[in-house]
């Protein structure tokens, strides 16, 4: 199978501070990789480098069989096959629920407003929020601003879709209502990959696991490998802090 | 105080100066509502430009930069005769040929556009980056983000520094007098020489306030009505 994404030798840094060095990743269509490890270790940078939030410094990353990291690529044609989900919602505030969901449709794909409102209207059906359409962001908890979010950027049919510690901004009783609709994402054969400090999550969905420390892939792995039996010191560690802590 | 009285509130000046002074501020008003169309454009494409990223951009930057410090720091008085006699006085087309009540728009629009150019350039930058970011990663180009997503948080922000601005806008309607445009405050001069009575500045004085109170009024509403979103979204 070849790779859907592939990273090789990327470094990035800002100002003096190295967050990625030398990383190498690779993806399958249909796969889903969790980025674990602790917070600053380079997870959200790395799946911003891959949609060219953030330019690389070194390294080269393929998406769908195109080099998006030599300069040449067209950044907004990338971005509309690439869905980031981020982990403060980043809603438009100013726009309903509805209208959220239509902008980019409307706007960069050219649907007609009936069409995009027709098929957002559909996805918030199938995440549950159909009733929520007319209503503001502010109007909706937590849980609910992140499902509407993740139904913004799916609303664009993107290949791939990136989640950026999507539960970490949540209150615990409304984790799950979003990890519910992320499984199901994952069960429809969606590549995704996702930065998560959710393990058990990682560990049920996952194809693969990556354990990130100090911008640095440090071991990656099935998940029943990298949960039962890390090879490296460092994952070792990581996870003896998870488990005491309770969250695995 | 009889004298204060018949000098300034005389019943009789009031009626007779009221029509003049009130044909000359319909020209306020015309000055005001013309200027503030042309600002509330001409302001946030400069602030829009202001903002431009990218090294190519820097030259149209540093413009709306010396545009902006030239025009907020010049007294609007000073800039009234530079273009309503100075732009005459050059005896070229189009140019030299306006009416004065042009000139005086074009002396407002000149100097309130740097003040409101720093209002809309305020708002943007208060629009937190993450919105632009969010934006962008759903294949919006920058112009789309800014026509879709900034501007318009930007804008409701700042409206009531934008209201304030244009209360001020309106006063100074009366600035452009200098240049001979017969508005209501040279109207009222008139009235007040001829006779040896200024109760037609207290007139005057009266339109304006009616006109500004009202604005002040939904200002303040319109800021109420933030304070009180916020709070309860901060709860």
């Amino acid at each position: 199978m070849t790779a859907f994404v592939s990273v090789t030798n990327v470094s990035k840094s800002f100002g003096d501070n190295l967050v990625l060095r030398n990383v190498d990743l690779s993806v399958g269509e249909h796969n889903v990789v969790c980025l674990i490890g602790a917070s600053g270790s380079g997870k959200s940078t790395l799946l911003r480098c891959l949609n060219l939030l953030e330019r690389v410094d070194e390294g080269e990353i393929v998406v769908d069989g195109q080099t998006i990291t030599n300069g040449h690529v067209d950044v907004n044609a990338l971005r509309r096959k690439i869905g980031i989900v981020f982990q403060a919602y980043n809603l438009f505030p100013h726009m309903t629920v509805l209208d959220n969901v239509t902008l980019a449709p409307a706007k960069v794909r050219g649907l007609a407003r009936a069409e995009a409102r027709a098929q957002a209207r559909e996805l918030l059906k199938r995440i549950g929020l159909e009733d929520k359409a007319n209503e503001f962001p502010d109007r909706l908890s937590g849980g609910q601003q992140q499902r509407v979010a993740i139904a913004r950027a799916l609303a664009m049919s993107p290949r791939l879709m990136l989640l950026d510690e999507v539960t970490s901004a949540l209150d615990p009783q409304l984790v799950a209502e979003v990890l519910q609709l992320v499984r199901g994402l994952a069960e429809t054969g969606m590549t995704m990959i996702i930065a998560t400090h959710e393990m058990s999550f990682a560990r049920e969905v996952a194809d693969k696991v990556c354990f990130l420390d100090a911008g640095l892939i440090c071991e990656e792995g099935t998940p029943e490998q990298i949960f039962t039996s890390p090879r490296e010191p460092r994952t070792r560690e990581f996870l003896a802090r998870i488990i005491d802590a309770g969250r695995l | 105080m009889h004298q204060v009285l018949q000098k300034f509130f005389s019943p009789h000046s009031f009626r007779v100066a009221l029509p003049d002074v009130w044909q000359g501020f319909q020209l306020n008003l015309k000055l005001m509502v013309t200027a503030e169309i042309l600002v509330l454009i001409l302001a946030l494409a400069i602030a829009v430009v202001r903002g431009l990223p990218g090294r190519e951009a820097a030259p149209f930057r540093v413009l709306a930069i010396i545009y902006t410090d030239v025009f907020r720091g010049t007294p609007l008085i000073l800039v009234a005769f530079l273009v309503g006699f100075g732009l005459p006085g050059l005896n070229m087309h189009v140019i030299s040929t306006q009416s004065n009540f042009t000139y005086g728009v074009i002396a407002l629009t000149l100097v309130y556009t740097a003040y409101v150019t720093e209002v809309y350039r305020a708002g943007i930058e208060s629009v937190h980056p993450s919105q632009r970011m969010a934006a962008r990663s759903l294949g919006l180009s920058y112009w789309q983000a800014m026509r879709y997503v900034v501007i318009p948080q930007a804008v409701r922000r700042v409206i009531p520094p934008l209201l304030n601005d244009f209360v001020g806008l309106q006063k100074d309607t009366a600035l452009v007098s200098v240049i001979g445009v017969a508005e209501g405050a040279l109207q009222a001069q008139q009235y007040s020489q001829n006779n040896y009575n200024f109760t037609s500045y207290v007139v005057a004085a009266v339109f304006f306030i009616l006109l500004t109170i009202p604005l002040a009024r939904f200002t303040d509403h319109l800021i109420l009505v933030r304070e009180r979103r916020e709070r309860a979204q901060a709860t």
